[in-house]
């Protein structure tokens, strides 16, 4: 039996019930007990919200743990703990580890570590194909009944589309989403970031946006035939984003997700904060940094719900992944512990509606992967439901610098930038598993 | 004008204070200078050139300083030249190679350049086939970097010998067409002339096959636009200036060009082309050449040719380079 913790004085936002207003939060054995305007603590441990957003745990669908096989990157244990300071309460695991999880053994491996040394929840996905290869099918309902939450190849877009469409009748008749890296390979092979003008200026080879475009395109034409659940990953382009509102206005079974980093940075990132810092590697992900007017179509997208979900993409790298020649640099940010103050940035800046973005770090991907069904009330705020909260003070400022991040991965494009937005305390499983200075006995 | 003394190779002489304008500690590319550092390596080359053109053609300026060239790529000429260039002004110079060196045994460019720091060099040139190597090299090193060359991003030292040429047929570029004609969009010596060329106030023409050609370069808030075209025809016509660069066999072979001979039709450098260009008009070329391909054996050794001299002026304006920057260092 856990303590029982009363959150008492804050905002409490949870968009899935459109419930916004000052609210205490009761928890008690794991699960929401009550949610009143004002609640007599009884022996509960008080945490101080006041002048903090109370909000549902940010759900993350797509995160890199880096373990097994990359540990110098990242483990289960620093990538978990640097999504808890980043306010997630549950992270799906993207396969591309070493060995990947594309068997039923290596699944299993995997549930064992998570569950010696995550800090938050952690659901695996599973490879499409074997060895994440792109050659032959993963046996996938295997990977489903040892507990897969959805199916990816991650980096590696399935270039074969007559084996995605293979894939896709399996993943519909399993009902397990797939995640899908859109990409044309053969169009973007060897780029190093979005094929335009900044590319141009730097000499660096580019990945055109027709390559994520007509993977989008063909994706979506293989998910109509299969009637699978198809969810685009990190979407980056206006004209992408036409198409999976095109598809969801036929009402087809396609999700999406967006960056933190493509909703609050472009292309020229990558010149960093001027000459003498050009050829930013901490800038380099893929698919890449895009344009202005890309990043503008994409807020839009998320104001106006086609984009499901905020996903980060966290991508920790160690030194030498990133401290070398741009077109030799590892692909990937580090963003779980900025990925909400980006949020409130944009918010700020009136860019982005708060409520809309925490739908999209809460319900939204909770919907898109069926979390639900392995954690009931994921993503919502609702009595008897799961207790997994998290609160962040929007006001309060914080300096993004190697030794402010907990993750093992300091790759990122924003150090140095101080950034509103601040995560008091997170709540799983009705355990006040992190806090920061709020809590009074 | 600044004087450059001959002086006796054993003694060292009084150090020249580094001109006005100078405050760079890298030439990374030739975007960053300023219109007064464009001028004082024009001036300074001038003077260089000048000092080649002397029975002993050296002074003792830099000695006791040590030059590095670290070639991650094969070339003859731009090595071959700042070695001279270096020489000339009596520094002393370490040559390295990315084969059988450090580099083949794994270590980072980060680490290869403290190590040359380290043994006392003060001024690397260096070229890479990286894009941004040098920028990498010169933000994790207190040794000047000189950018010989990195990838498809930027060639300044053959930007600035291109200009320096230039100005001494044509003197002011100032309203002068210069046509950049090839693989511009592989070219890091047409990246670093674009520069150079809008902020002496030329009009820039770039022509090419359309996949050799940059779609979105913008020079927004920069001087000048450059304009792109894919007829050479008509984009020769009233040039004052006609560069051909080179085209590397790979371009046919990953499919960006139907073939050699297909290109040699449309954008070939010949004697007809150039009739419609100025009277007068200079041809150039960054070499090496592939005469017969991107420029007619004719043209290339014809009267408007002046890649000799460019060559020859290589050296004068990597002495420049060379003296401003190391001098600027201790200044």
């Amino acid at each position: 039996m856990s303590e029982a913790l009363l959150v008492r004085g804050g905002r409490v936002i949870d968009p899935s019930s459109g419930m916004d207003d000052q609210f205490d939060v009761l928890l008690r054995n794991g699960a929401v007990e009550a949610i009143a305007p004002s609640i007599e603590p009884a022996g509960a441990r008080l945490i101080d919200a006041r002048g903090c957003i109370v909000t549902p745990g940010f759900v993350d669908l797509h995160t890199h743990l880096r373990e097994p096989g990359f540990e110098h990157k990242g483990t289960i244990a620093s990538e978990t703990r640097a999504a808890l300071r980043g306010g997630f309460t549950t992270v799906c695991a993207m396969p591309n580890t070493e060995p990947p999880p594309d068997s039923a053994t290596t699944v299993e491996a995997l549930m064992e570590r998570i569950a010696q040394d995550a800090a938050v929840r952690v659901l695996p996905i599973g490879c499409v194909t074997r060895g994440r290869s792109g050659r032959a099918l993963a046996e996938l309902g295997e990977l489903a009944a040892a507990g897969c939450i959805a199916l990816s190849d991650d980096g590696n877009p399935v270039a074969d589309g007559r084996l995605m469409r293979n894939a896709l009748h399996h993943a519909a008749a399993l009902d397990l989403p797939l995640s899908e890296h859109c990409d044309d390979p053969a169009l973007s092979a060897g780029g190093a970031m979005n094929e335009g003008r900044v590319s141009e200026r730097l000499g660096l080879p580019g990945q055109p946006v027709a390559a994520e475009v007509a993977a989008i395109a063909r994706n979506i034409a293989l998910c109509e035939e299969t009637g699978a659940r198809l969810h685009i990953a990190h979407i980056t382009t206006a004209r992408g984003l036409s198409l999976v509102a095109d598809a969801k206005a036929r009402g087809m079974r396609v999700t999406c997700e967006v960056t933190p980093s493509h909703l609050f940075l472009t292309e020229d990132a990558v010149f960093g904060n001027g000459p003498a810092s050009f050829y930013d590697t901490n800038a380099k992900v893929n698919p890449p940094l895009r344009t202005a007017a890309d990043r503008a179509a994409l807020l839009q997208g998320l104001n106006e719900g086609t984009i499901d979900a905020i996903a980060t993409d966290h991508a920790p790298h160690a030194v030498q992944d990133k401290l070398c020649e741009f077109d030799q640099a590892a692909f990937g940010i580090s963003c779980i512990e900025t990925a909400l103050s980006t949020v409130v940035s944009l918010a700020l800046r009136g860019e982005l509606d708060l409520v809309r973005a925490i739908a999209a770090l809460t319900i939204g991907p909770v919907r898109a992967f069926s979390i639900d069904r392995r954690i009931p009330g994921a993503g919502t705020l609702a009595v008897g439901r799961a207790a997994d909260v998290t609160l962040f003070d929007p006001a309060a400022r914080w300096q993004v610098a190697p030794d402010t991040l907990v993750s093992k991965g300091k790759n990122t494009p924003l150090l140095g930038r101080e950034l509103p937005g601040r995560v008091r305390a997170v709540i799983v499983r009705g355990e006040l598993a992190y806090s920061e200075e709020t809590v009074h006995a | 004008m600044l004087e450059i003394k001959e002086q006796p190779t054993t003694t060292a002489g009084p150090e020249p204070a580094a001109p006005i304008g100078w405050r760079s500690k890298d030439l990374l590319d030739t975007d960053t200078l300023s219109l007064a550092e464009i001028e004082a390596i024009m001036e300074t080359a001038e003077a260089m050139r000048e000092v080649r053109a002397r029975p002993v053609g050296k002074v003792a300026t830099l000695r006791g300083v040590t030059v590095a060239t670290l070639f991650y790529e094969q070339s003859t000429r731009t090595r071959a030249s700042f070695e001279v260039a270096a020489k000339a002004l009596g520094a002393d110079v370490v040559n390295l190679t990315a084969s059988g060196s450090s580099v083949e045994k794994g270590e980072s460019l980060v680490d290869t350049v403290r190590t040359l720091e380290a043994i006392g060099t003060s001024v690397i040139v260096m070229r890479h086939r990286s894009s941004g190597a040098p920028y990498l090299a010169a933000a994790n090193s207190g040794a000047s970097i000189i950018n010989g060359g990195d990838g498809t991003h930027a060639h300044p030292t053959q930007a600035l010998l291109d200009l320096f040429t230039m100005r001494r047929h044509c003197g002011s570029l100032q309203g002068k067409k210069v046509v950049i004609v090839g693989d511009v969009l592989h070219s890091r010596v047409a990246r670093s002339n674009i520069w150079t060329l809008l902020a002496s106030g030329a009009r820039v023409v770039l022509c090419g096959p359309p996949t050799l050609l940059p779609r979105a370069l913008s020079m927004s808030g920069e001087p000048g636009e450059c304009e792109v075209t894919t007829g050479f025809d008509e984009a020769i016509g009233g040039a004052d200036v006609v560069m051909a660069l080179r085209i590397q066999k790979e371009r046919q072979e990953s499919g960006l060009i139907p073939s050699l001979r297909e290109y040699i039709r449309g954008y070939q450098l010949n004697a007809a082309r150039l009739q419609r260009a100025n009277p007068g008009a200079l041809v150039m070329h960054p070499g090496p050449m592939n005469e017969g391909i991107e420029i007619a054996p004719d043209v290339a050794h014809g009267l408007a040719s002046v890649i000799e001299e460019q060559v020859t002026n290589g050296v004068a304006v990597r002495m420049a380079v060379l003296y401003l920057i190391a001098t600027g260092r201790t200044a």
